[in-house]
């Protein structure tokens, strides 16, 4: 009952949440200035009638309340509304959402691979040379920008030695995604490791893992079952949460890339004022955030069975 | 990355032995070094532009554009036929001066709030863990595209404040989290029994004791900050030309890479370089306010 009653609670919460980013999303792309009319028109002179109709159309005109509860009412019919071009703004997402999972998931994959292999090696030959130079290379690939990293592997890698896709999608997955996922990853892997790495040490330490050792089991069982789960914990949140980021899609990836996906959209949606597809967008990648951090309450519960109790 | 699951909120005032012990530490001296000259880059950039020769980061000749090391000019011409080390050098002052002013910002919104959270709980502690919780779910970077897309104007003064604005609730929750672990301890309980002030409880005795984990954050941030405004900037929506800043020094090389790579390595080295001793010099001050360290 506990439990049930704690649900309700987070849900709420996350309802609160939810509309407070929505709206000050909304109130950032409707209410600051820029206007979306004179964008459409380009160089060209509007006449004011057209504007005004224009604006008509669009709900421009009404208060900036009236329009986001237009906006709200819309979406819980399933509507994100659409473009000052009249494409429907899901429509636009639909062919963007699967190069964004395609990247996020292959660059997190990578991410939960090599960051966790890198802190449990670290954990057990902790203090060697092993251990230090490891923490050395992961800080050090997490303090060059990812674009820095992004554009210059791109050149090594693509132009020069020509061993991946430059860019675009056209030779589809893995190919296309290998280096701009790896780019991500490489950026993750500290924090990863980290985390994996002062768990581990803090569990080798740990009174059951004593007591197994005193029951005779062998190290790759101690190792492989009670520490390696015990440990998985803080690396857990912390991916979780990142896959949650990952797909809003990495704006500045997808550019250099030239992967049409969700970050790339929303990018081009704020530089032309299409305020709607803007919305539109976040909305989807909030909606995302907030599902990965019930998954990280989820992940939380089923690997810490102390939770369950509460 | 900020890592803010490895900060614990230690009630334990700065103790001064350990700070002293840590601060003759290579771990510190070296980061605070490199950090130190960067600063000294950022007021006096036009001394350390012209050790080299040519101290003048406008005085361009485009029959040299990108041509490599030369007399004078040791780190080679960027695309405009401009000193590539001159350049560097003044556009440290923007991403220290942003790196600083946006952390100020979002370290001073998050004492506010968080000791309002902590220290008072009850509606005001749910209204700051909603407002937090709302700005930590803006994805990466969006809500400050969006802001600055529609400022005309974007000096580092006005990336830094909405970089500000946008970067507070981390912070904020650990001064939250901070500040209720200090609130019930002995020497509260006795200051309140005192009659005094709640200003006087706060400043005196609950925050002093209460911000050491913030300060190892607050430095961290710092490179955080620096990576945002030359990502922003990359995307064209931070710092705009004519202001010199690593971040477009980076956009320009980026696009002549292939033949001309110094002008994107030069700035890239010192970018990361600074981030690298911002995260040193906060791992040094980590370990050396870490109580479980305390010899």
């Amino acid at each position: 009952m506990r439990l049930a009653a704690k649900t309700a609670q987070r849900l709420a919460g996350l309802a609160l949440v939810f509309l407070g980013v929505t709206f000050v999303i909304y109130l950032a792309v409707f209410a600051l200035p820029g206007d979306p009319v004179r964008a459409l028109a380009g160089d060209k002179p509007l006449e004011e009638s057209t504007v005004a109709a224009l604006r008509v159309k669009y709900n421009l005109d009404l208060p900036i309340w009236q329009q986001y509860w237009m906006y709200l009412s819309g979406l819980v019919h399933g509507d994100l509304g659409s473009d000052f071009k009249g494409r429907p703004v899901l429509g636009l997402m639909a062919t963007r959402w699967p190069v964004t999972i395609a990247l996020a998931l292959t660059a997190w994959a990578m991410e939960i691979v090599v960051g966790l292999t890198i802190g449990v090696v670290q954990a057990l030959r902790r203090g060697t040379v092993i251990d230090h130079g490891l923490l050395a290379l992961t800080v050090l690939a997490s303090c060059v920008p990812v674009f820095v990293l992004g554009v210059v592997s791109q050149q090594v890698f693509g132009v020069t030695l020509g061993w991946l896709p430059v860019a675009g999608v056209r030779d589809g997955w893995p190919a296309s995604y290998i280096l701009p996922a790896a780019v991500i990853a490489v950026f993750g892997l500290s924090a990863v490791s980290r985390l994996m790495r002062g768990a581990m040490v803090e569990s080798l330490s740990a009174d059951y893992v004593r007591a197994g050792r005193a029951k005779g089991f062998g190290p790759g069982r101690v190792v492989g079952i009670h520490v390696l789960r015990n440990s998985l914990i803080p690396a857990s949140t912390y991916l979780a949460t990142d896959l949650g980021y990952l797909l809003g899609g990495t704006v500045i990836i997808e550019g250099i890339f030239n992967l049409p996906g969700v970050g790339n959209l929303l990018f081009e949606a704020i530089r032309t004022h299409e305020g709607p597809t803007v919305v539109g967008v976040s909305t989807a990648l909030i909606v995302i955030f907030l599902a990965t951090s019930v998954l990280v309450d989820a992940i939380h519960v089923g690997l810490d069975p102390r939770l369950r109790r509460a | 990355m900020l890592d803010i699951t490895a900060l614990e909120p230690v009630a334990a005032p700065v103790r001064r032995s350990a700070l002293r012990r840590a601060v003759r530490h290579w771990t510190f001296i070296a980061p605070a070094a490199a950090l130190g000259l960067l600063v000294a880059f950022s007021i006096f950039p036009s001394y350390f532009a012209g050790l080299f020769g040519n101290g003048d980061p406008r005085a361009c000749d485009l029959g040299s554009s990108a041509d490599g090391a030369a007399p004078g000019h040791p780190f080679g011409f960027d695309v405009q036929g401009c000193d590539v080390w001159a350049n560097v050098v003044f556009g440290a002052r923007s991403s220290i001066v942003v790196g600083l002013v946006a952390t100020v910002i979002g370290v001073a919104i998050a004492i506010v709030l968080g000791t309002l959270a902590g220290y008072f709980g009850g509606v005001a502690d749910q209204v700051v863990s909603r407002l937090t919780e709302v700005f930590l779910g803006f994805p990466f970077l969006l809500g400050a595209i969006v802001v600055l897309n529609s400022v005309g104007d974007r000096s580092p003064l006005s990336v830094s404040v909405v970089l500000g604005v946008f970067g507070w609730p981390l912070t904020a929750r650990l001064v939250r989290s901070s500040v209720r672990s200090v609130r019930g301890l002995d020497y509260v309980v006795a200051a309140t029994t005192m009659g005094l002030t709640t200003r006087r409880i706060i400043t005196r005795h609950v925050l002093p004791n209460a911000l050491s984990p913030v300060l190892i954050l607050a430095t961290i941030s710092i490179g955080a900050v620096i990576v945002a405004e030359s990502s922003l900037t990359y995307l064209g929506v931070g710092l705009q030309a004519p202001a010199i800043s690593w971040g477009l020094q980076i956009a320009a090389g980026s696009r002549h890479f292939q033949t001309a790579p110094h002008i994107l390595i030069w700035p890239s080295v010192f970018l990361a370089v600074t981030v690298l001793a911002v995260i040193m010099l906060g791992e040094a001050l980590r370990a050396a306010l870490d109580p479980k360290n305390a010899a």
